[in-house]
């Protein structure tokens, strides 16, 4: 004999029990009697989990004739029989006969904050390493491709004795070196640089606006694209319009005084 | 097709070597479940998530993503691009590095020999220098993207913090291998950038005097730059790097959508 659960198969001779009652047109008190408890299952798609409905069913069985129990177990075979009285736990009664007892009632949005919606999400692979993957055969591909045809500079070997006019350096410092036209080295070179890393890593603390839409930002975005073009200006100015003595010249005359 | 003499066809013996290879203790050894290379991988949500799961990406990356940053057009691929680039000087960079000795007498020669009469020595030095460049450019744009898209906002503001020190680190490294060559652009260029930081408040001659190694550049500089150039910098960059990638996860992933 094959081992069915005892609740399964309590459940599906009550169902087939119901069915046939239906089908003869039984009354409908007794009907009425067993709708709290066999109308769930019957539906198909009850909360209550079977064991428990089982054990409350089979507990008021209990209560109302312990003849009554007995006599499915007999005919329920020895597997049946054996679990219906070796094990008490479906059968046990708590205080006043009951089973359960209903200790509270938790609504859901009580003690689950239920806010998160959710996201929209793709799978990493292929998605995205598929397009990281190609930005790094681009990126490479470019590199290599460029450097075929473009020769990094090597001037001739280093002479102290020999300044080159002008002396530039490398380009992204070129926007301070252009301010030391202006300034006295100690503020072109230490303090607006220093300033500059200052107050950028600063940014995040200083701005407090929590929008990330452009239309909400308009000042903090202004203020940094005011701030890159600058620089962006001084390193073009640096780079290409500074000629002999760092002198200003422009580069379709006086020629071209960069090296990369 | 069946070959009456029990032959196989030349695909046969192919797809029975690779079956044979995948099936391996070795090859199954390295390759963990679900990974792409694997014997039987098919295209399914599961396994989509065992590539991620099971390999070292999972350091880099969580099994799924929002959809919004997989689009290009959202980030420019401009953080990646800096990392490949990273990636692409390492490489290119250990190579240079078997031909340079850092020394005044022998740093020149030594590149003009790696141009002339090594094997690819020109084209990897002309790599290492482009790829530098670009690596400036495309960290300066990965900052703007970051602060245009408000990214640096809470709870990234210690990322951000971060990403400007990788800035300057990567200004550091850029600067750094610019003396290297050891010709006029690069001694003038570093005598121009180590006497701007000599106007340093109250201990300027002191920051000039550690840059330089001594009072004047020379070869003590060489030396020093080489090896801030190959081993510290890089050593130091490689451990924010990976704060900043992680950071980037534990933060809640890429910003936005807008």
């Amino acid at each position: 004999m094959t081992e069915i659960p005892e609740h399964l198969r309590k459940r599906a001779e009550e169902a087939k029990a119901k069915a046939a009652a239906k089908a003869a047109g039984d009354a409908p008190a007794e009907a009425a009697a067993e709708a709290p408890a066999a109308a769930a299952p019957s539906a198909g798609d009850s909360r209550i989990p079977a064991h428990l409905l089982e054990r409350s069913k089979s507990a008021k069985a209990k209560k109302e004739g312990g003849a009554d129990a007995a006599a499915p177990a007999a005919t329920g075979g020895g597997v049946a029989t054996a679990v219906a009285e070796a094990a008490p736990p479906p059968t046990a009664t708590g205080p006043g006969g009951h089973t359960q007892r209903l200790l509270t009632v938790v609504k859901a949005g009580s003690i689950q904050d239920v806010k998160s919606t959710p996201i929209d999400k793709v799978h990493t692979w292929p998605h995205l390493l598929a397009v990281e993957f190609v930005a790094a055969l681009a990126i490479t591909v470019f590199t290599l491709i460029f450097s075929i045809f473009v020769n990094a500079p090597l001037l001739e070997l280093a002479n102290i004795n020999q300044t080159p006019n002008p002396s530039k350096a490398p380009w992204y410092f070129l926007g301070l070196q252009e301010l030391l036209t202006m300034f006295h080295p100690m503020v072109a070179g230490v303090t607006i640089p220093g300033m500059g890393i200052f107050l950028l890593i600063l940014a995040p603390y200083i701005d407090k606006n929590p929008s990330n839409k452009p239309e909400d930002r308009k000042f903090a975005i202004s203020l940094f694209t005011v701030q890159m073009m600058f620089w962006a200006v001084l390193v073009i100015i640096g780079s290409f319009f500074r000629g002999p003595g760092f002198n200003f010249v422009t580069p379709w005359t006086g020629g071209l005084f960069f090296e990369l | 097709m069946e070959r009456p003499s029990g032959k196989k066809t030349p695909s046969q013996r192919v797809s029975e070597i690779v079956d044979k290879t995948q099936g391996s203790q070795a090859w199954n050894s390295i390759f963990r479940p679900g990974s792409v290379f694997r014997k039987g991988y098919t295209d399914s949500p599961r396994n989509r998530s065992y590539v991620i799961m099971n390999s070292v990406l999972y350091h880099l990356h969580p099994v799924k993503v929002k959809r919004h940053a997989v689009k290009v057009s959202y980030t420019l691929c401009l953080g990646g691009l800096s990392f490949f680039l990273f990636i692409l000087l390492t490489i290119t960079g250990i190579f240079l590095m078997f031909f340079y000795r850092p020394t005044a007498a022998q740093a020149w020669n030594d590149i003009y020999t790696l141009q002339t009469s090594v094997a690819f020595g020109l084209l990897v030095r002309n790599m290492h220098r482009w790829a530098a460049h670009l690596m400036v450019l495309s960290v300066f744009l990965h900052m703007a993207r970051v602060f245009y898209h408000g990214a640096y906002k809470p709870p990234r503001e210690f990322n951000w913090v971060i990403g400007v020190i990788l800035l300057t680190l990567t200004l550091l490294l850029s600067f750094t291998g610019y003396l290297l060559p050891w010709d006029q652009l690069a001694l003038w260029a570093v005598t121009v950038g180590t006497n701007m930081m000599g106007y340093t408040p109250v201990f300027g001659d002191q920051v000039r005097f550690v840059l330089l190694g001594g009072k004047e550049i020379g070869t003590d500089t060489l030396l020093r730059w080489y090896v801030l150039h190959v081993l510290f910098v890089p050593f130091v960059t490689v451990i924010f790097l990976a704060i900043h990638f992680w950071r980037v996860r534990k933060d809640g992933g890429i910003s936005g959508p807008l």
